[in-house]
């Protein structure tokens, strides 16, 4: 029997990158098959191709062994594809109901007249029968996170699609509600339906997949069955063992006195539940440690709770053995707290201001950039001038708005500021994302330019390559707490690999 | 036909773009004119003239200018910080009372006093109306468009209550007359606002006030700390955070700074030119939203704040003068509207640029790169 999804040697080129190099992936009626990798291996663009979003340079795909060509999304839902988004398409002042039959092609969808009490009784049935519990009648801005994805499914069951895509569904959920989902998902396929499951966790792959396909880099590595792979053969598999090179070759002082100590540090995220669980962490002087971990386990939280963009609810930070007050950036700032925030324009930088007000966007209270409440308008145009000189800031001149500079050109604005403070701390969030190769190169010989003047910095990034090139010491944080810490001298990436995935230390 | 982002505004630009948009309001204006079967160059020739031209003209512009210069400036300086502060109407009649208050209240003090204490007064009202919307956006994040807009309907309620529903302090009580048509207290010849004559244009002290008050909103916004402040939580709030600022101090104080420009607009409509607290006439004139108009127009500048109430001014006062069966009063707010909506419109000249193109596009257009 062919197999229901199979795509074959699939390719699809950005400007600079190559997202998919000819992967091949099948799944069969009836199966949970998990596609296991990194940020930026390619997962999202294959499921984009898969439903229609994009279109392959190459390579094609099969449905139950006939080729298909997809146009729109549109396509790929007639065709029985149906996918579940991480950010839920859901709209919020309308039932459940509604929603479920909205953007519904067919009989009742399509009519002019809704016929609430038929669509309620349907959506009723699929989620008795699927285990997903919501009120059809339900507005959707009263469900929680866990809910509001029921919705999606039932969605897509309501759509009658023989193969669902999950992107990353336990991201938003709760252990609970995983459980819960991991339910649905096998009641699903015991039903004839093919489940595409998405994830960078080794253990919830191990629990709900029958087999698994390892992406890295856009290529596929392997399928393997779920039953015989462990969490440290799909972590080896996931990270890859050719990173070994680059490692660190710095000759920098002997760390000294802490200059960062974080003490049982709690912060909620943006819903409100808590992001940043009991975070634990001391810096030295001249040192970079690097807090490893998959996106959005929660080191942006942890990030702006040290900077004091966010409040912690438990815990305290320290500069230099001095208390800093929670939730306070300016109190940050004075203590010595220098931020390379990962959202660079916005945060960063104010875009549509000049590169010469973002130099000066900390130190503007100041002499002598100010003097009484008044701007020294030559003396900011002259900061700003050296800044661009001392970092190679390529523009046409400081009055430029920031906007128009590129990644790598607004970074070296916001590092020639935060230097330009004398930190002794260096928070510096995702600083070489989006960046071009010699940006990079640039920014890292920053950061340890920085470190061997004794600022203590602290690096958070997915990057391990990165990480194993710039740290000292390495702490790797799961679901808001550190999952370990590992000198960087005595660590494999393999190690790393699997604390990132949330794979316990003994497997 | 592309749309995209200038990478470099010209400074001719500026200039160019809202002059050419006035002349295609013109225009367009021309053509409502001769579809309603006026002739076109006639009703602009005698609307310039009733205007700025005719004997008295320019003084009585200046008189409807007056008040439209204090709500530009009031909505230009929220506005720049994205604070859509629509309530300096109401806060025009707050100063206007308090402005009263204080003039009847200083009855047979010198006369540089009482005045400067209705500006103080005048000032002081209108901040404290602009302080409830801005505590309720800095605190709990309510729109201030709604509240500040609401709060109108509540203070022109109260006016009209101080005159003709109460015997307040401000009522004037005395004689036959005045309880039949009820009306405020004759303000003392003190708190009459002095005026200078140039060249015949009468130059009452609220319209030189207006001008000192957009010279020193001009300095604070782009010499200032403050202003810098102003400036990046404008642009990216999180960015304003980022670098330390109290970004609810400042939604406070620009708030109550724009709630005092518009009160001292009242306590000018007092002092300048009505001598009583006169509910009816300063709840037909729509000065507080015409001001949004005139901020729009003059793109949040507070020194082009003072020509553009002028232009608008010299327009209505117009509309005014002509109003008749030959010259409906409808048409001068036909271009007013066609005015604005050129002006705004041509904003986008300014920031964008248009691309046509012929034919497929075969290669990738030169999108608006970084520079390298």
């Amino acid at each position: 029997m062919p197999a229901a999804v199979a795509l074959r040697g699939i390719t699809k080129r950005f400007p600079a990158v190559v997202a998919n190099d000819r992967v091949d992936f099948e799944a069969a009626k009836g199966e949970v098959h998990a596609l296991l990798g990194e940020n930026g291996a390619g997962k999202t663009t294959l499921s984009n191709i898969l439903t229609g979003l994009y279109r392959p340079d190459e390579g094609e795909i099969l449905l139950s062994g006939r080729p298909v060509e997809f146009h729109s999304p549109r396509d790929a839902i007639a065709a029985g594809i149906a996918m579940v988004h991480q950010h839920f398409r859901l709209v919020s002042p309308f039932t459940v109901a509604e929603n479920v039959v909205l953007g519904d092609q067919r009989d009742i969808g399509r009519a002019f007249r809704l016929r609430p009490r038929a669509i309620e009784q349907r959506v009723a049935e699929l989620s008795r029968r699927y285990g997903l519990a919501v009120d059809p009648r339900a507005r959707i801005w009263q469900l929680s996170v866990g809910e509001q994805q029921r919705v999606e499914v039932l969605k897509a069951l309501y759509q009658e699609a023989r193969i669902l895509i999950l992107d990353e569904p336990t991201a938003v959920l709760t252990p609970q509600e995983a459980d819960a989902l991991f339910e649905t998902v096998r009641a699903m396929a015991a039903d004839g339906r093919t489940v595409i499951f998405i994830s960078h966790k080794l253990h919830e792959v191990k629990a709900v997949a029958d087999r698994v396909t390892v992406l890295r880099r856009g290529r596929s590595l392997a399928t393997v069955a779920a039953s015989d792979a462990t969490p440290r053969s799909l972590a080896a598999l996931m990270v890859g063992r050719e990173v070994e090179i680059g490692r660190r070759h710095h000759d920098r002082p002997a760390p000294g006195e802490a200059v960062l100590q974080l003490d049982g540090i709690w912060a909620d995220g943006d819903r409100g539940v808590p992001a940043v669980k009991d975070v634990s962490l001391r810096l030295r002087r001249g040192e970079i440690v690097a807090v490893a971990g998959v996106a959005g386990n929660g080191q942006r939280e942890l990030a702006e709770t040290i900077v004091g963009m966010r409040p912690a609810t438990k815990g305290t930070v320290e500069i230099k053995g001095r208390r800093v007050r929670s939730g306070d950036p300016r109190s940050a700032i004075a203590a010595g707290v220098a931020y390379v925030p990962e959202d660079r324009l916005g945060t960063g930088v104010a875009p549509g201001l000049s590169i010469a007000s973002n130099v000066v966007l900390k130190s503007y209270r100041r002499a002598p950039v100010s003097r009484g409440p008044f701007l020294r308008l030559a003396r900011i145009r002259d900061l700003a001038d050296r800044a661009i000189d001392n970092y190679d800031v390529r523009t046409s001149g400081c009055q430029v708005p920031a906007w128009q500079l590129s990644g790598g050109n607004v970074q070296k604005v916001v590092l020639a500021r935060e230097f330009s403070g004398e930190p002794a701390v260096l928070i510096a969030a995702s600083p070489t994302r989006g960046l071009d190769v010699s940006s990079i190169e640039t920014v890292h010989s920053y950061l340890r330019e920085a470190a061997s003047t004794g600022v203590g910095v602290l690096l958070l990034s997915e990057d391990l390559d990165e990480i194993l090139a710039l740290a000292d010491r390495i702490a790797v944080m799961y679901e808001g707490g550190v999952a370990g810490e590992r000198e960087a001298a005595s660590t494999t990436v393999e190690e790393l690999g699997l604390l990132m995935a949330g794979g316990r230390e003994q497997d | 036909m592309r749309i995209e982002r200038r990478l470099q505004q010209p400074w001719w630009l500026a200039v160019v773009v809202p002059i050419a948009s006035l002349v295609v309001a013109f225009v367009l204006s021309a053509v409502v004119l001769l579809l309603t079967g006026h002739p076109p160059i006639r009703s602009f020739h005698r609307l310039f003239d009733a205007a700025f031209i005719a004997h008295g003209a320019l003084s009585e512009t200046v008189v409807s200018a007056t008040p439209l210069a204090f709500t530009g400036l009031a909505a230009a300086v929220a506005f720049r910080m994205n604070l859509f502060n629509i309530g300096g109407e109401g806060q025009l009649y707050g100063g206007a009372i308090t402005g009263a208050i204080v003039a009847l209240l200083m009855a047979g003090a010198p006369s540089p006093l009482v005045i400067a204490g209705m500006v103080a007064a005048g000032a002081v009202g209108g901040a404290l109306l602009a302080a409830i919307p801005a505590v309720l956006r800095a605190f709990f994040s309510t729109n201030e468009i709604i509240t500040s807009l609401m709060l109108n309907y509540v203070v022109g309620l109260v006016l009209e209550y101080l005159i003709f529903d109460s015997h307040s302090y401000l009522r004037d009580t005395s004689g036959f007359q005045a309880s039949v048509f009820p009306q405020g207290k004759s303000l003392p010849s003190e708190a009459t606002w002095s005026s200078w004559s140039v060249h015949s244009v009468a130059l009452p002290l609220g319209f030189l006030l207006a001008i000192g008050v957009a010279v020193v909103v001009w300095v604070l916004y782009a010499r200032t700390r403050f202003g810098f402040e102003v400036q990046v939580i404008a642009d990216a709030p999180r960015a304003g955070r980022y670098a330390g600022m109290r970004t609810r101090r400042k939604i406070l104080a620009v708030m109550c700074l724009s709630g005092a420009i518009a009160g001292i607009g009242g306590a000018s409509q007092d002092g300048d030119f009505r001598h009583q607290l006169d509910p009816r006439g300063l709840r037909q004139a729509n000065y507080g939203y015409t001001g949004i108009v005139v901020a729009a127009l003059a793109r949040y500048n507070p020194l082009a704040v003072v020509p553009v109430a002028l232009l608008l001014g010299g327009l209505q006062n117009a509309g005014f003068a002509l109003q008749g069966v030959d010259f409906p009063n409808g048409l001068v707010g036909v271009m007013q509207g066609l005015i604005l909506f050129c002006v705004l419109g041509g904003e986008l000249f300014v920031r964008y640029r248009v691309r046509f193109e012929r034919g497929p596009r075969v290669t990738k257009s030169p999108a608006p790169e970084p520079t390298p």
